[in-house]
């Protein structure tokens, strides 16, 4: 291949590496309203009045909105193709507040002092109600988060306002409870893992206008631009063809922008006030009022026979949605369907679920979407299981795991149709030196070094639902324009594309144009996530360019005056193969524009019926300080199966950056509440993401499967890359120091208090 | 109050709020390379240069630049580019967000240590947050950067 499997630059490297005014806020007209929005200080609330008398006089002020000025009509801010798994429960403003930090009203005003003076000046007087804070106590709470009759499930989710759930769900193959009573050897354990947030640079922002036509414009740092567009409909109560929505750069998204977090407030005041408006979130609130990562519980039973065949597991598992479902009935999905299947040998599974609501900020999308979780769960009781039986967790994984060509009951029946698993672990364990290493190594200055392993899997978009449609256009002298729906959020995937558009037509990648998302212009694309982009997008581009060529052939030969069937196209000519007569490209784009009935334009769509799953596997090394419990991470390494690699830079990078935020998931980052549901996590000082002096040394390789439905044989890897730190740490300091860590994160001072009880008495401790 | 100062080698006047922030004010002025990334100064993204010093401008009074040399990234762009396109060829932008305080603490540091070991580098830069790259590829793309410094000619 000449420009796919290559690590060519990123189209737009030059405009970012130079500081280009490329980002929302950069773009946004200076005479734009400011807004903000003041937010609930109470978890649980309803309003009684709100007087704005006071703040209605400040000057500069444009509308000051509240509930009674929102349309009362229920929808979700996530970003999903409708009809929505999420629930319809929310409003712009409601009178009833269910977070610290929902919000109360929005303010509009020609500066930020102004705005935030009149945010000061509102009197609200609430109704201080109950909150549900403990997600184990939530289900049949007597304090329901939403007892509003107007509260919609579209989707049979098993959902019940009443009830507090948002989803519950169950589905086994074979009786899980007869084959783990004829196991040899049992583990029972409960894993925690704690709300996430993706800490994206670039917080969430949006500004709105009202263009020549009279329709509401949205420029959005989105993953989602045609869900926003009808999330926007649903949320103003006005017909989707009044909005329009456009992505220009965006400054990192890992799933918080598949939530339509900040666009509704300035669209709210642009539609009633006609003016432009921008929102752009402090990172106070981007930390307190956003989208993070569903906190789950997840008990594992797993079981293996007398030679080490794991031949059940049976997961239950807990999500907490907070005061809001977005994404909450999907992400439980991944907690079981993708860390269950990546054993291949068991007879039974079962997999059950509940989703509740609290009075705690809503959860959202966060790369790997619920495998994280539950793979953190599964991967420690693999650990736990093989101590239990006295095996090398490796050689018992190796015994175990999945293989090319096995059916998948738990990932709803799919066949491994690539899979290079087996290969990912050899390799990894090659390079950490596993078998000098394992358990651990006293390394004589009170502290003792362990490696721990993990595997995971993701999928490939979402079977079924995901659809993306590409465009594509000859122009005057024969350049190309690739019109796409996806969403470049960082990733890269505006090259990607075009790197396999310029492989399948023959030409170099200045010859292909990317237009960013504008739903107006744009092919329609369900958008950036469920790890989509790279093969549902791309096979959506293979199909057009094939479609493409055709085309300019059968132009060529009517230029040619031969039949299409002698024509042949190498990228710059078109041939006709009986004369050895040329047409360039360039000549057909510009003969096309002239006296032309059938545009040299070619648009195809894709959506796949299956959902291919990367596979990976890392290992940690970790260094823990025997007296205080103080535990730092020394190399990790991870060797991943995405398929075809498309751009070999750009997939280590995402796999470099995904090991990261797992390394921050696994020992730092944690959102902590107060006990009245305040939210203490909310600047960079207590939500601590990694720096580069906390990461170690990360090493990647690739041992690449070829996936037959894929583009060029690539699966998906932009997921996946965050799943295997939390487990492999966790095993990893359990074989350093004997305690295992059920709770995330790893603190010194869990290790510190295992190793406490550990002298006690007892072998393993738990935490 | 007015300001003066000398912004990216040009003379410039402003006239701002005693409490403004430098950050606030550069964006102001159409340099909007300088991002803000968390107003705690701890991710690093509006990093300029203050008489060629790194700082961080959330941090700064605007008015404690009057009379000062102010470098963004808007001013140096030829090597901005030069070193940004080892960090592209890495992939190591990413979404380009923290690039430009990243990019200006690079150069700084380029221009103040000499053959800095990787822990050096690590030290230098921890103040400088990603949340896309896992910092690999951006340290790849230094000591390559370096490198090539080292073998071609001085630049400016």
């Amino acid at each position: 291949m000449r420009v796919v499997n290559q690590s060519v630059k990123k189209v737009d490297h030059r405009a970012l590496v130079t500081g280009k005014a490329v980002y929302t806020d950069d773009l946004a007209p200076k005479e734009c309203l400011i807004v903000k929005v003041l937010r609930s200080p109470h978890a649980h609330a309803l309003i009684q009045d709100i007087n704005l008398e006071r703040a209605d006089k400040v000057a500069g002020i444009e509308c000051i909105l509240t509930y009674k000025d929102c349309p009362d009509k229920r929808f979700t801010m996530a970003g999903q193709t409708y009809p929505e798994p999420s629930p319809y429960d929310r409003l712009i403003l409601d009178r009833r507040v269910r977070f610290v930090g929902d919000p109360v009203a929005v303010v509009a005003g020609c500066s930020k002092d102004a705005v935030e003076k009149a945010l000061g000046l509102i009197k609200v007087k609430y109704e201080v109600l109950e909150p549900v804070l403990d997600f184990r106590s939530a289900r049949d709470n007597e304090v329901l988060v939403h007892p509003e009759d107007s509260w919609k499930s579209l989707c049979p989710v098993g959902a019940d306002n009443k009830r507090n759930l948002c989803a519950s769900g169950s589905c086994a193959d074979q009786d899980v409870d007869e084959v783990l009573k004829d196991c040899s050897y049992v583990v029972d354990k409960t894993y925690h893992t704690q709300a996430n947030q993706q800490s994206m640079m670039e917080t969430f922002r949006t500004y709105t206008y009202i263009d020549a036509y009279g329709r509401l414009n949205v420029v959005s740092s989105t993953q989602i631009p045609f869900h926003v567009r009808r999330i926007l409909a649903n949320a103003l109560d006005i017909p989707k063809a009044k909005i329009r929505v456009i992505k220009p750069r965006i400054g990192g998204g890992f799933g918080a922008k598949q939530t339509a977090v900040s666009e509704v407030y300035p669209a709210l005041v642009t539609w009633m006030t006609g003016k432009p408006a921008k929102m752009v979130f402090t990172r106070e609130e981007s930390l307190t009022a956003s989208s993070p990562r569903h906190e789950m519980e997840v008990r594992v039973r797993m079981g293996a026979d007398k030679d080490g065949i794991i031949k059940a597991i049976d997961v239950y598992t807990l999500s907490n949605t907070g005061a809001y479902g977005e994404h909450g009935p999907t992400t439980v999905g991944l907690s079981g369907h993708k860390s269950i299947p990546l054993y291949g040998k068991t007879d039974a599974f079962r997999f059950a679920y509940d989703v509740v609501y609290t009075n705690v900020m809503s959860a959202g999308a966060y790369r790997g979407y619920g495998a994280t979780q539950g793979i953190f769960a599964v991967e420690s009781a693999v650990d736990e299981l093989a101590v239990q039986i006295g095996m090398d967790p490796v050689a018992f994984r190796e015994k175990n795991i999945v293989r090319e060509g096995q059916i998948m009951p738990a990932y709803y029946g799919e066949k491994a149709g690539s899979c290079a698993l087996d290969r990912c672990l050899e390799r990894a364990k090659e390079m950490i030196g596993w078998d000098e290493k394992y358990p651990c190594r006293d390394m004589g200055n009170g502290k003792v070094r362990g490696v721990g392993a993990a595997l995971a899997m993701q999928g490939s978009g979402i079977s079924g639902v995901d659809t993306a449609a590409v465009g594509i256009k000859v122009n005057d002298d024969g350049f190309y324009s690739l019109m796409i729906g996806a969403t470049d959020m960082g990733t890269g995937c505006d090259t990607i594309l075009a790197q396999m558009a310029a492989e399948c037509l023959d030409c170099s990648m200045e010859e292909i144009i990317v237009h960013g998302v504008d739903t107006d212009a744009s092919p329609y694309d369900t958008g950036s996530y469920a790890s989509s982009t790279t093969y549902v997008t791309g096979m959506a581009v293979v199909r057009t360019c094939e479609k493409l060529r055709d085309m300019i052939c059968e132009k060529g030969a009517r230029y040619l005056g031969c039949g299409f069937d002698d024509t042949e196209f190498d990228g710059e000519n078109v041939i006709d193969l009986k004369t050895g007569r040329t047409i360039s490209r360039a000549e057909i784009g510009n003969r096309a524009m002239c006296s032309n009935e059938d545009a040299l334009y070619a648009s195809e769509a894709f959506s796949s019926p299956v959902s291919p799953p990367p596979f990976m596997a890392g290992i940690a090394e970790v260094e823990v300080d025997k007296e205080t419990g103080q535990v730092e991470l020394t190399d990790y390494v991870a060797v991943v199966d995405c398929g075809t690699v498309i751009n070999p830079a750009l997939a280590r990078v995402q796999t470099e950056g995904g090991l990261a935020q797992g390394i921050g998931m696994a020992l730092f980052e944690e959102v902590v509440y107060g006990p009245q549901g305040k939210n203490y996590s909310n600047s960079f000082m207590q939500y601590k993401i990694p720096t580069r002096l906390d990461v170690g040394n990360i090493r990647v390789e690739f041992e690449s499967s070829y996936e037959a439905t894929g583009p060029f044989g690539a699966k998906s890897i932009g997921e996946i890359v965050i799943n295997t730190p939390s487990p492999a740490i966790a095993n990893a300091v359990s074989n350093a120091v004997g305690v295992r860590i059920r709770e995330l994160p790893i603190t010194a001072e869990k290790i510190y208090w295992g190793m406490q009880e550990a002298g006690k008495g007892s072998d393993l401790v738990e935490r | 109050m007015m300001i003066r100062f000398v912004l990216n080698g040009k003379e410039r006047e402003a006239d701002i709020r005693e409490d403004a922030v430098l950050l606030d004010v550069l964006r102001n002025l159409g340099c909007s390379s300088v991002k803000c990334g968390c107003e705690t100064a701890n991710c690093g993204l509006c990093t300029v240069w203050i008489d060629g010093k790194s700082r961080l401008s959330c941090s700064v009074l605007a008015a404690a630049a009057e009379g000062r040399e102010i470098t963004t990234l808007e001013g140096i762009e030829r090597e901005a580019a030069e070193f940004g396109s080892f960090l592209a060829a890495e992939g190591a932008e990413q979404c380009g967000f923290c690039s430009p305080g990243f990019i200006m603490n690079v150069l700084a540091m380029a221009r103040e240590l000499e053959d800095p070991a990787i822990d050096e580098i690590k030290e230098y830069l921890s103040g400088n947050l990603c949340r896309c790259t896992g910092y690999m590829g951006q340290l790849r793309a230094i000591q390559k950067y370096l490198k090539s410094r080292g073998e071609g000619p001085a630049c400016g």
